[in-house]
């Protein structure tokens, strides 16, 4: 049993805009049978202004999919191309006041045939999502730049939470490992992006510093370390000057000078203050 | 809103004489069986009838019954001390489309034990094929693990007949009788089964009782190991107000089996004849002689199974569907899957499961209901008939 939302129950026992647009010029379909659910958008956009005049649905699937389906066919309408292009998955799920996790692939499903339709009207191949990119999810057919946009758009981290999104891994299960791959590589992309857009370093007090070092050492730099056997203890910290001690196989390890300086001084540098300076201590 | 309740093989209603069975033990009653004295002593004599009435049910002896919390725990322990009595033989025989409990315990034993697991397929039908049974069986074989009736299509299998060859070899055989028990006669003195699970709430007892038939002689080792209860084979006080009421289950089953094979089965028919006459492109599931009394699973084409339950919901109707959707999990039915039932009604099936509290404005009730709902949502659905695929090129 889903606890479906109030407006979601509504949605899907009175879905509006269903049926055949008999004088549509665009069409978006994507899922199948065999994957459970499948939508088939209509639209009429008018060719002047771009606006989108009517939308209609077709749709396979459970009471979520329906739901969604007909909440996408009332939010694009009345918008132009572009204005619609601009509604995410996460903007269909808020609309009907949310959506059990489980189900938010029907959401997608919905982002996914707008894009499609809209491909269609513009005399476009086909979206890039859908057709490019490798085959990560044999079982539903699901691609890595799918998983890719939908883990970067609604900052998923789990596998679990990648099927519920896109179903990618949710039949045997062979995809887990490159599932999580595209997340650590999307969130890893994301985070470096997000260091790059923090306010100037030099802004930072003492205590913002100290912590900000202490974690990117327990981040990024340890685990590394103990990777091979090493391990690092932060000494010391004053003003941009940080002083650690090497431990395990890095005390012996000829090419410790280097570590520090190529390994840890630039990983601090880069994510926390271009003026540290690393120095190695006695323990 | 009045609720049609056609979920039977998901769990039943308490009758009312089972819950009345069951009171006294849940209030003045509350004594131990093993206590020597008799306020304690008397509740043993309860629990012996109960016993007493469940292998009559099952054509047992009432020493061959042990008390336990349901078919979960009949089903490990089960197969779990067949493999321990027999530590020299490491492999299982068993079904693509048993019950999870089985099927997920002997995934579990191949995965984490190394035990080596023939999974026996079924056709179109659901129907075994005995030559593959025969070839499975070996001298290696510790036991031979097949459902008596399948939870989602009904179809009953020939358990005693694959206990004579699993016998040929020297293996056990345990039966899943989880859907049987109480829907069609069994009769355990008439065959050579060696071990069944049975559960309560399935046949109108309470839920978290169940029992384990254990051939006189058959090897055993248990499975929850504590006091002497249940003759060494069950640890653990013993659910008194549970084993009254499956007793009492037991015997209201006995009385009604007759019934249950001719009235719920005109029921069950007349509902298959009214849903298939109104709704094409439907069809059923699973082979319609070899089949459970109460059990009747349809494919809807072009539809999908939650969406179904939702609107049957709606009007009052409770039924179930081994659509992907309402499992929680992306994966249709493993039955129908096993059974090689297209994807276009494997996620539109719907199982409904009758009883003898059903009636037949009941059924009148969904027969009528029932096409309205698979006709709006064939409205929504985009498959099964022409469309618009002219407009556009892509895709």
């Amino acid at each position: 049993m889903w606890e479906y939302s109030e407006k979601v129950k509504d949605h899907f026992f009175n879905p509006r805009n269903v049926g055949l647009l008999e004088d549509a010029n665009a069409v978006g379909e994507v899922g199948s049978l065999a994957c459970g659910d499948s939508l088939k958008l209509y639209l009429k956009i008018d060719p002047e202004s771009d606006r989108i005049l009517d939308a209609r649905f077709q749709t396979f699937g459970c009471g979520s999919a329906i739901a969604s389906s007909s909440a996408l066919t009332e939010m694009v309408k009345g918008k132009t191309v572009e204005e619609a292009l601009q509604i995410t998955n996460k903007d269909i799920a808020e609309f009907l006041g949310g959506l059990p996790e489980e189900k938010m692939h029907c959401s997608v499903m919905g982002r996914d045939a707008f894009h499609a339709a809209v491909a269609c009207y513009r005399g476009e191949p086909a979206p890039r999502e859908l057709l490019e990119g490798e085959l990560v999810c044999e079982c539903f057919g699901v691609t890595d730049k799918q998983i890719e946009q939908v883990v970067a758009e609604n900052d998923l981290s789990t596998v679990d939470q990648v099927t519920n999104y896109t179903k990618a891994g949710g039949g045997c299960g062979q995809c887990h490992e490159k599932i999580k791959e595209i997340i650590a590589r999307v969130r890893g992309e994301r985070l470096a992006k997000e260091k790059k857009a923090q306010p100037s370093p030099r802004r930072m007090t003492n205590i913002q510093r100290i912590a900000k070092i202490q974690e990117v050492l327990e981040k990024e730099i340890r685990p590394m370390l103990q990777h091979d056997g090493g391990d690092l203890q932060l000494i010391d910290v004053d003003g941009t000057h940080v002083s650690v001690a090497l431990r395990g196989t890095c005390t012996s390890c000829p090419s410790s000078g280097f570590t520090l300086k190529s390994g840890i001084e630039a990983k601090l540098r880069e994510l926390v203050d271009p003026d540290i300076v690393v120095e190695e201590v006695a323990a | 809103m009045k609720v049609v309740y056609l979920d039977n093989n998901a769990t039943t209603m308490v009758a009312p004489e089972v819950l009345e069975a069951m009171l006294p033990f849940l209030s003045e009653r509350y004594g131990n069986p093993s206590s020597i004295h008799s306020f304690g002593g008397n509740v043993a004599r309860e629990v012996g009838r109960a016993r007493d009435h469940l292998a009559a049910l099952v054509g047992a002896s009432p020493q061959e019954i042990v008390f336990n919390s349901g078919g979960t725990e009949g089903d490990n322990t089960a197969i779990l001390s067949a493999l321990a009595t027999m530590p020299d033989r490491r492999e299982i025989v068993t079904t693509r489309v048993e019950h999870p409990a089985v099927l997920n315990l002997c995934k579990h034993l191949a995965r984490e034990r190394g035990y080596k697991v023939t999974w026996l397929s079924v056709d179109r039908q659901g129907l075994l094929d005995m030559e593959e049974v025969r070839t499975a069986i070996g001298d290696r074989t510790a036991i031979v693990s097949v459902m008596w009736a399948n939870n989602e299509t009904g179809v009953i299998f020939p358990v005693e007949e694959i206990a004579e060859i699993a016998h040929e070899h020297g293996a056990m055989m345990h039966t899943d009788a989880v859907q049987a028990v109480g829907k069609i006669p069994l009769n355990m003195k008439a065959c050579a089964i060696d071990l069944l699970s049975l559960s309560g709430h399935k046949l109108h007892g309470p839920k978290g009782i169940g029992a384990l038939y254990i051939r006189r002689g058959t090897r055993f080792s248990p499975f929850v190991i504590g006091g002497h209860q249940e003759s060494n084979r069950r640890g653990g006080t013993e659910n008194v107000p549970g084993i009254t009421g499956l007793g009492e289950a037991a015997c209201l089953a006995a009385a009604n089996i007759r019934e249950e094979n001719e009235r719920v089965m005109q029921l069950r028919d007349r509902l298959q004849e009214g849903l298939l006459e109104a709704i094409p492109y439907a069809h059923v599931n699973g082979h319609p002689g070899f089949r459970l009394p109460n059990t009747l699973n349809i494919g809807f084409e072009f539809v999908e199974g939650e969406a179904i339950l939702m609107r049957m919901d709606d009007k009052g109707i409770c039924a179930s569907s081994g659509s992907a959707c309402t499992s929680g999990s992306l994966e249709p039915s493993h039955v129908l899957r096993a059974m090689g039932v297209a994807f276009t009604s494997v996620h539109g099936s719907i199982r409904f499961s009758l009883s003898r509290y059903n009636t037949d404005d009941e059924i009148e009730y969904v027969v009528r209901e029932v096409p309205g709902i698979i006709g709006f949502l064939r409205q929504l659905s985009p498959f099964g008939r022409e469309d618009l695929a002219t407009v556009c090129t892509v895709q």
